[in-house]
């Protein structure tokens, strides 16, 4: 279903209620159900667009970095406001929440193709051209280093590669891992997994092993491997970098998941914020099809057959979340299902389902080909391996860094030439903020867990409006299915707006809190689980940010509610003034 | 011991709450051994003669006559309590809040209500616009919204039996037990 709606998409520029009849028509199903789909997700329209759109970055990393200045030279150059198609179809302007360019924001989509480190002045110079060539493509005079500079990728990417670590970036023979897998029995595969203590790189850190141990053991006919390429927590741009130079590694990954688990087919679930790396990965899969690494008897072990598809996501970023990617996958809107029962007992198409991070595919061929010693010999107890770390903000050197786990966030900081860092985000929108005092706290399952996004933040930024930027982000991606996470939101952001305005009281922080932990307790998924963490986070970190701004209100009324501008509306419509409340008339007020 | 001083007043309610409060039949004879009452409709008071220990809110704030007595009720009562739904979450009136996402939602339903509607009948096609009727709020706010609440005694209304529990339990600086069949609401 996405698939159809993106070529309608792409060919109409929208789709429209006509179409989404007809898709339901051929489909056979309702045109509700389409709809449904299409409203989901951002990158689907049902009014026209421009053949060309601007989807410019509203990370706070590109926030800070000057996305609102390029956003009015975008406005002035084009003559339109954001969210406007110029009269000609041509152009449409619009913000999109993270796109994983954090390190060379700020950036923009121009359709599929990514345009980094903008400025005002740059903006004149690219309508031109788009004007000129009618070609996105165009934009891209010079491409990034490595795979970027690929004839399917050819986009100006920088990958910021700054450090280098064993796994990952292992230099050991291509295809190494999965040969070796070849030779042990599946059980054996598993074994080795399980013994590597390897934890999923998405964030929440569960057990590969166990996991793959899971779905190997349901009773099903097919089992599926999926790879989660949505990577949409603001801040992470790590899997971008692996997708663009370690493809073969995961791929391998995947092939090795799949015959440690016994799956036939497997689906590359990747976001559309990076669809310009699609043709190169396809290429991927279609040249490791013809070297027999993937397709029927794959390097001559007899009836073991696994192939991949890439699924393109819509822009959704509730769908990095394993049950919401399944139904994505399925052609549904991207909700989260309830669990149990989890994915690897009934996942994709209701058959059992592993689904892991491009980072814990990476991770697997290394580790097979070296063994499980090797791999806990790096890192904690607990969190074995290395962690590819996504560093922006605030710094000198923004960019990936492979480091083993247990680094401190300080070492970090110093890697990366953190500039007068005041506040951390330890793992993007839904981490944890910390400060100062906690710089030595270390980056590991047990202490500080992250996806692997590393936002810095300098002492000259303010740390409410940066967690009022992520209430918003939450805010926008809750897919609205359970009212903790839908409502509960809102609640939060207007509890800090009204603490940011000076209108807090102490108790307002005892209901941020309460509210807080309501959200966490009781949401459907991941994203009400840790959508109030900024607020939560930072008010642990930064008690005094927070209490510097509470004012006692002695006479027990609310200072949130203001008559003045109750009244305002219908001061107009009655055209005449408050016999109570304004001020000649002589009343007590 | 003096007796407790207890003021009430309706806002925007439908005087449902108050009329529940009479169902406590005969038992405010009893309730009146340890209260009297200040502002109220029950004797028709419009003033707060002296500051009272208990004030009892009916209705939410629709208009600014709503938000001046209330915050006249929270400056002279030490014990405010918000009952029944209109004051605790809006109740019918709160229905006109659903006009969100309007450039001038206070128009739009007074329009509806006073001239668009099929069923209205209004020639002159006017809104009312009396100086005396007081101004409207630009959409209907509880009464936590406006000053701080110390209790609420949900229900629409409230039975007499509730009320009676409550209210006497809280007179009297006694500790209260509702039994689940009272604070049941299906």
């Amino acid at each position: 279903m996405i698939d159809i709606l993106w070529a309608v998409q792409d060919k109409l520029g929208c789709i429209d209620g006509e179409a989404m009849s007809l898709i339901a028509e051929k489909t056979g199903t309702y045109r509700v159900e389409v709809e449904g789909v299409v409203s989901f997700y951002a990158f689907f329209s049902s009014v026209r667009k421009g053949k060309i759109v601007i989807r410019l970055c509203d990370d706070i990393v590109d926030r800070h970095a000057g996305v609102f200045a390029v956003a009015k030279s975008f406005e002035n150059t084009l003559g339109i406001k954001l969210g406007e198609t110029t009269p000609d179809h041509w152009f449409s302007l619009e913000y999109t929440p993270c796109i994983g360019m954090c390190d060379q924001a700020p950036a923009a989509l121009v359709n599929d193709v990514v345009v980094t480190n903008l400025t005002p002045a740059k903006v004149k110079g690219i309508v031109r051209t788009l004007k000129k060539t009618r070609d996105p493509r165009a934009l891209v005079t010079k491409t990034g280093d490595g795979n970027n500079g690929h004839r399917l990728i050819a986009a100006m990417v920088k990958n910021n590669i700054r450090h280098t670590g064993p796994v990952l970036f292992d230099k050991s023979p291509a295809e190494a891992g999965l040969k070796q897998a070849l030779t042990l029995s599946p059980g054996g595969v598993l074994e080795l997994v399980v013994d590597s203590r390897l934890r999923g790189r998405g964030g929440a850190g569960f057990p590969t092993g166990k996991k793959w141990r899971y779905a190997a053991a349901a009773q099903a006919a097919l089992r599926y491997v999926i790879c989660n390429a949505d990577e949409g927590e603001p801040g992470t741009f790590k899997d971008r970098v692996l997708l663009t130079e370690r493809a073969q590694l995961l791929i391998e990954g995947m092939t090795i998941a799949a015959y440690a688990v016994g799956a036939a087919e497997g689906i590359l679930y990747l976001r559309a914020e990076y669809r310009y790396l699609k043709a190169y990965l396809e290429h991927i899969l279609a040249r490791r099809r013809s070297r027999g690494l993937l397709g029927d008897n794959i390097m001559g072990k007899a009836g073991f057959h696994f192939d991949i598809r890439i699924q393109m996501g819509a822009g959704a970023y509730i769908c990095g979340e394993e049950s919401s990617l399944i139904s994505s996958c399925e052609g549904k809107r991207g909700e989260p299902k309830n669990r149990p029962p989890f994915p690897v007992q009934s996942g994709y198409l209701g058959l059992p389902t592993v689904v892991n991070n491009v980072e814990t595919f990476c991770c697997v061929p290394p580790l097979i080909a070296r063994g499980p010693k090797w791999f806990t010999s790096i890192g904690t107890p607990h969190s074995s391996g290395t962690k590819l770390l996504s560093v922006s903000g605030d710094c000198t050197r923004p960019g990936v860094y492979e480091l083993p786990f247990g680094v401190s966030v300080q070492d970090v900081l110093d890697k990366a030439g953190a500039k007068d860092p005041a506040a951390v985000l330890i793992g993007g929108a839904s981490g944890d903020m910390i400060g100062r005092p906690e710089f030595q706290r270390r980056i590991c399952f047990e202490d500080l867990p992250t996806a692997g996004a590393i936002t810095t933040f300098s002492s000259h930024r303010n740390v409410l409006e940066i967690a009022n930027y992520y209430m918003d982000f939450f805010i926008d991606e809750s897919c609205g299915y359970c009212t903790p996470c839908r409502v509960g939101n809102v609640f939060m952001k207007q509890g800090l707006e009204k603490i940011m305005q000076g209108l807090g009281e102490a108790g307002d922080l005892d209901y941020l809190r309460e509210l807080g932990k309501t959200i966490i307790a009781t949401s459907r998924c991941g994203l009400g689980h840790t959508s109030p963490n900024p607020i939560l986070s930072s008010m642990k970190s930064f008690p005094l940010v927070y209490s510097a701004l509470l004012n006692a209100h002695p006479n027990e009324f609310q200072a949130g509610f203001n008559i003045q501008s109750a009244l305002d509306e219908a001061r107009v419509i009655a055209k005449r003034r408050s016999l109570i409340y304004d001020v000649s008339y002589g009343d007590e007020e | 011991m003096r007796k407790k001083r207890v003021a009430t007043v309706s806002l925007a309610g439908c005087f449902g709450c108050h009329m529940s409060l009479l169902d406590m039949d005969e038992r405010i004879l009893e309730l009146l051994q340890d209260v009297e009452f200040d502002r109220s409709p029950l004797n028709d008071l419009k003033k707060f003669t002296r500051r009272c220990d208990l004030g009892i809110i009916e209705g939410g704030c629709c208009n600014e006559d709503n938000v001046h007595t209330l915050r006249d009720f929270r400056n002279n009562c030490d014990v405010l309590v918000a009952v029944g739904q209109c004051a605790i979450m809006g109740g019918l009136p709160v229905m006109r809040n659903a006009i969100m996402h309007s450039d001038d939602p206070l128009r739009e339903c007074l329009e509806e209500a006073y001239c668009s509607s099929p069923r209205v009948y209004n020639p002159s096609n006017q809104i009312p616009n009396d100086p005396a009727l007081p101004l409207l709020l630009d959409k209907v706010y509880t009464c936590v919204d406006v000053v701080k609440i110390d209790y609420q005694i949900p229900g629409c209304p409230p039975s007499g039996d509730v009320l009676w529990a409550t209210l006497s339990a809280l007179v009297r600086n006694e500790p209260i037990d509702l039994p689940y069949d009272m604070v049941k609401y299906d």
